[in-house]
């Protein structure tokens, strides 16, 4: 990423954005549909509700483009994709396509996008999207930005996408000039999920490409599948409970899971809990960890230093309990409760109990 | 195995301020740490090296200072160190970064290939993941991302196994080298030199290269005007207009403070109630 | 491993950093081990660089030393709990060519003195932690074991510039452990503002500085002073009280800072800015009747690992500096004739210490410690009673002046009695001399 020097880089700013020739019938809003195993990664339909609101600001088509085996779960997909906002669906079908392989992925992708030119292309921010927009944006030899978190179309109609730098401390505008198409991706629960609409209607334009498994020089030996029992849902969950350093002893980790519990919530922490090796990396929230959009978000003993702010400030409502009145929680935080996490969790606990027994009584 | 390994040295993000009047950050008195997830790959380089034999080469594109860095990656044990440093590459985005950082690697083939090229998951600073997999695509590496495990290396096959994150599972994968690794944080932590280790690297010389010695012909693909990429505005992020809305608690009985919770609770998401209602009858 | 050097030096502080650049500068191999990521990563200061220190071994270090801002004004407050009361000396000569004194911020300089090191050609280890000194058959001094693996080296001589705590020797049995009643806790917090809100608060231009020391109430009856420094951008402030009186008096260091920037003089000085760092940190404050023996066969210590500290004027790193280099002039010097670093040739480093400033000082001010100790009423009452002294003669309320003038003497008896005030200042000035 740009580290670059203030001066050059505002001078730099000021560039006129005269389009190459080559670049002029480049149009549309692109979004990648990321499927693996059939499976359609939710970041896709965020990212459909997202590039909905370009497309309509440039007044300009929104595309999903879709690698897939044929087959049912590949036509589902397509219809999904219409019924979050996509007007035309890029369809690549082919049987090599049914696990990510990077090459046969970024050649299929590299010839959707010289075939049919879009002017912006999306892409979640995951293991998947991340690989395969690397290498399609070399191979394009384009302007991506990464892990944005915020986009929007300037004056100029040139997409502006804002990301957190140095470690969330800033925030940066990003802008491709004199390059298409302008890429960026977005981390996963960044953006809103849009309502499906189920019955709207949409194109489909199917693009073949030739591939061959003698080609492809990496081989998939084994998938293991993450059990579906004990996969960690963080960034999908409803209520979260997370706690951090403040809870002093690795035994009190015990508070937070007997609130998760009750609550049907999943649990989560701070990286230092993760360091300490008190709960397990997968359940790191924050920059380096998990980006969660839960309606509750409770946070005990949890300073709320910025890498973690980053993570979590999508929620809905976040109830921060910490000692320290000044503590940078508070800062973000709708409602507090200043006081020692390690009672007031028992507490807290107890009466969403006894409130949920009367429920369950009258239920 | 000849491998190559690309660390960048990064403000420690914990310790950088902004400036609270003109939004700029304040590097002053920021440490400089190798990016964390360099460290990953270095151990994994390491330990094929320990296995195979050949050589590890930390290769860094920055400012002079870098240097320290390089110097605490031949401490860990790396062998060789080359700093690619030139007022061309400032201001490179991640496609002007892996441009340079693959000619100085195709450089270095020159003098003995390169089996494979170790990057980081992504750095702290910049945060793209994107130069690995821009050098593999420049240099037509088999690209492998966040690897969590080696499972095998096979020299005379020429074949390496590995597993992989995906988002579902992981992957095992094999392909052929040369390959462009990004390992997993967690994977293992780096080693600790030993003293005899460490003495090499401090009288180690650290090859550094400019841009024509890194044989970039062409200048013009590097640093911000090599960057189809523009920063065009930086700034601090908004704190939120008003704090939390405080609960008592102050010598208050846990079962008021709880009650007063709650109620806050459901005043603010007012769904919330009906919803855990029917959750816990269902449960 | 049988690496051997000239000469190893233990720590990268100040007192490491100059013998290890005398020594290699000579032409010397020098192994310099420091167990922090790199040098001043571990180290906290106020800080206040003595120029003249310095410049006798980098005369040229203004050109690209990290230096904050050169002192052109110092107060001393007393404080009480409402007010202060001091006195301020400010000049325009401080503005000269080559200041005498800096604001630095130690991370920062103890890395470029590092870079400085390795330029002379040491060799610098970081991320290593000297364990225990090797000794040979005849118990002469000949290198040390380290943390890591393979990790003892050897050398002709061992210079151990630890800091306070001096582990490497008291581990060796060479001093006795310090004594709580010896060392000062400090702690100190970093303040962040914009430069031109630091220069309009305090009054200065661009590259000048402000240096407050403060006692009085904010100690709480403890033994201790309170500083705050101007750096270009940051403000540091701190407070330090002996060990020995924080663990009778049961309070937190952390406690006292808060205090001290809740005061009403300190507050506005730091209002609106940034806190980052919080760090904690012994100052050897034993003056003259801690410093242990200070060579011996093959090894000498330098730095705050032999206790130079001079309390009364809050100086360390210039008697840092200065033993490290009084230290390496002393190996020089037998290397060049050939002499064996046995204890006999290396006495002459105290030799050097006593003709120098640092002896000299500590032998000055050696009753110090135990005077302020045994008197800990100069911390509470003075304050409080001059600051009560001017409220008097400052508030015009219809009362004569000698009738306040009386009302002042008159306090002063009745907390100290004429035959304590006398002793006060008998034993002040004594402790001074
Ligand atoms: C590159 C980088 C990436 C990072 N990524 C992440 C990330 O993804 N996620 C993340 O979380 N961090 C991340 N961090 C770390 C982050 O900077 C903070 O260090 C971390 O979030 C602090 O964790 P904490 O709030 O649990 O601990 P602390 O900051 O130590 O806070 C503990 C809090 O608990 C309070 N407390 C103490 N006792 C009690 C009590 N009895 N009851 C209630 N409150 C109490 C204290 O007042 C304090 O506010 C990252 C750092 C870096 C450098
Ligand atoms: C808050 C505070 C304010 C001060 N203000 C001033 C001031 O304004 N002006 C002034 O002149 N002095 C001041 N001093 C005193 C000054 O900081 C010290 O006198 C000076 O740093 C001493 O230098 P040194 O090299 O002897 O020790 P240190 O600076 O303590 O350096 C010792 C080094 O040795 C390393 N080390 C320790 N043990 C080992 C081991 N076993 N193996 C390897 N490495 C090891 C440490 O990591 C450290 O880097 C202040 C001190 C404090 C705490
Ligand atoms: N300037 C650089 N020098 C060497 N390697 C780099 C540099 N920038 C990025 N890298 C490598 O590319 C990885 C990903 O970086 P990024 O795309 O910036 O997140 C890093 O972890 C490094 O291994």
């Amino acid at each position: 990423m740009t580290d670059a020097p203030k001066a050059a880089a505002a001078g730099r700013a000021q560039m006129k954005t005269e389009l190459p020739e080559r670049f002029r019938d480049y149009k549309h809003v692109w979004v990648f549909i990321e499927m693996e195993r059939g499976q359609v990664h939710p970041v896709s339909w965020e990212l459909l509700g997202e590039g909905r609101k370009l497309a309509d600001r440039l007044g300009v088509e929104l595309a999903g483009a879709l690698l897939g085996p044929a087959g049912p779960a590949t036509e589902a997909a397509v219809r999904e994709a219409v019924s979050y906002g996509a007007d035309l669906v890029y369809l690549v079908e082919h049987p090599l396509l049914g696990d990510y392989r990077n090459q046969p992925y970024a050649e299929a992708m590299t010839a959707l996008v010289n075939t049919y030119k879009p002017e912006i292309l999306l892409l979640g921010a995951t293991t998947l999207g991340r690989d395969l927009a690397g290498t399609v944006a070399t191979t394009l030899a384009t302007g991506l930005t990464a892990d944005c978190t915020a986009l929007a179309i300037d004056g100029e109609g040139s997409l502006a996408a804002t990301r957190p730098t140095f470690g969330g401390t800033l925030l940066c505008t990003i802008h491709t000039l004199n390059f298409r198409p302008q890429m960026a991706t977005v981390r996963p629960r960044v953006m809103a999920m849009p309502e499906a609409e189920p019955g709207r209607q949409g194109r489909v334009v199917r693009h073949a490409v030739d591939l061959e498994e003698s080609r492809i020089v990496t081989k998939i030996l084994d998938f293991i599948p993450d059990l579906s029992t004990n996969k960690v849902r963080l960034a999908y969950a409803d209520i979260v409970v997370a706690g951090g350093l403040g809870l002093q002893k690795p035994e009190n980790f015990r508070l937070i899971t007997d609130l998760a519990e009750v609550l049907g919530a999943e649990y989560g922490c701070s990286r230092p809990l993760v360091q300490k090796g008190w709960v397990a990396a997968e359940r790191q929230i924050g920059q380096t960890g998990k980006t969660i959009r839960p309606r509750l978000y409770i946070a005990a003993g949890i300073s709320g230093a910025i890498q973690h702010r980053v993570g979590v400030e999508g929620a809905d409502c976040i109830l921060a309990i910490n000692s320290d009145a000044g503590a940078p929680i508070f800062d973000f935080a709708h409602l507090g409760m200043v006081g020692d996490a390690l009672t007031i969790l028992p507490t807290l606990t107890e009466a969403f109990r006894r409130h949920l027994a009367v429920d369950r009584l009258a239920g | 195995m000849n491998i190559v390994v690309c660390i960048k040295q990064v403000p420690d993000s914990a310790q950088i301020r902004v400036h609270p009047v003109t939004n700029t950050i304040m590097r002053q008195g920021v440490p400089t740490i190798i990016n964390p997830y360099d460290l990953f790959s270095l151990e994994a380089a390491l330990a094929l090296r320990d296995m195979t034999g050949g050589t590890v080469t930390v290769l860094t594109m920055g400012p002079p200072m870098a240097e320290e860095s390089l110097r605490k990656a031949l401490g860990y044990g790396a062998d060789r160190a080359v700093l690619l440093t030139d007022r061309f590459f400032a201001g490179s985005d991640t496609l002007a970064t892996s441009y340079a950082l693959s000619t100085a690697i195709a450089k270095l083939a020159e003098e003995a290939p390169i089996d494979m090229v170790f990057c980081g998951k992504q750095t702290i600073d910049g945060d793209t993941a994107q130069v690995g997999p821009g050098i593999a695509c420049r240099l037509g590496l088999n690209q492998l991302t966040y690897v969590t495990a080696v499972d095998g290396l096979d020299a005379a096959a020429r074949e390496i196994t590995v597993q992989r994150r995906s988002e579902g599972g992981v992957q095992v994968l094999r392909t052929k080298l040369p390959v462009m690794v990004t390992m997993l944080e967690g994977s293992a932590s780096i080693r600790r030199g030993t003293l005899p280790d460490l003495l090499r690297a401090a009288r180690a010389p650290i090859t550094v290269w400019n841009a024509a010695a890194a044989g970039i012909e062409d200048v013009q693909r590097c640093g911000l005007r090599g960057s189809p990429t523009v920063v065009k505005k930086v700034f601090a992020p908004k704190p939120r207009a008003e704090k939390a809305k405080l609960i008592d608690v102050k010598g208050r009985r846990d079962g008021e403070i709880a009650a007063d919770t709650l109620a806050a609770l459901f005043a603010a998401l007012p769904k919330l109630e009906g919803d855990l209602a029917r959750q816990a009858v269902q449960a | 491993m049988t690496e051997h050097f000239d000469a190893i030096v233990v720590g990268a502080g100040p007192s490491g950093n100059a013998a290890a650049y005398c020594l290699a500068k000579a032409g010397l191999s020098v192994l310099q081990i420091e167990r922090g990521e790199y040098a001043g990563s571990k180290n906290v200061q106020g800080a206040i660089l003595y120029a003249d220190a310095l410049e006798r071994i980098i005369p040229d270090f203004r050109e690209d030393a990290p230096l904050e801002r050169h002192i052109v004004e110092q107060r001393f407050w007393m404080l009480d709990d409402q007010g202060h009361m001091g006195g301020h000396y400010r000049s325009d000569s401080f503005n000269e060519e080559k200041p005498n004194r800096y604001t630095i911020i130690r991370a920062q300089f103890d890395r470029w003195f590092s870079a400085k090191v390795r330029e002379a050609g040491a060799l610098v280890v970081y991320e290593t932690t000297v364990t225990s000194l090797i000794r040979d058959n005849h118990g002469k001094v000949c290198g040390v074991r380290t943390d890591r693996e393979d990790g003892d080296v050897y050398a002709d001589v061992v210079i151990m510039a630890d800091g306070v705590n001096a582990l490497v020797a008291s581990r060796s049995g060479l001093k006795t452990e310090v004594r709580p009643e010896h060392v000062a806790l400090a702690v100190k917090e970093m303040h962040f503002l914009p430069e031109d809100v630091i220069q309009s608060r305090f009054n200065i231009g661009e590259e000048e500085g402000v240096v407050i020391e403060a006692m009085g109430s904010v100690s709480v009856g403890m033994v201790g002073t309170a500083f705050l420094y101007t750096n270009r951008e940051s403000i540091a402030v701190g407070i330090g009280c002996l060990v020995s009186d924080f663990a009778e008096a049961q309070v937190r260091p952390s406690f006292l800072l808060d205090r001290f920037k809740a005061h009403p003089s300190i507050r506005p000085l730091l209002a609106g800015s940034e806190v980052k760092e919080y760090a904690a940190h012994l100052i050897p404050e034993g003056g003259l009747k801690a410093v242990p023996q200070l060579y011996g066969d093959g090894w000498m210590i330098v730095g705050d690992a032999a206790q130079f500290v001079n309390a009364a004027h809050r100086e360390g790193s210039n008697l840092a500096m200065t033993s490290g280099r009084l230290a390496a002039e002393t190996v020089i010097e037998a290397k060049t004739r050939n002499q064996p670093l046995t204890a006999r040739t290396l006495a002459a480093y105290k030799a050097a210490l006593e003709k120098s400033f640092v002896l000299k000082d500590l032998h000055k001010y050696r009753r110090l410690p135990d005077v302020l100790h045994g008197n800990k009423h100069f911390f509470t009452e003075y304050p409080r009673l001059f600051s009560q002294a001017a409220q008097t003669m400052l508030r015009v309320d219809g009362v004569d002046k000698r009738t306040k003038e009386k009302q002042v003497r008159k306090a002063f008896q009745a907390s100290r009695r004429v035959t304590g005030l006398i002793g006060d200042v008998f034993n002040i000035a004594r402790a001074w001399r």
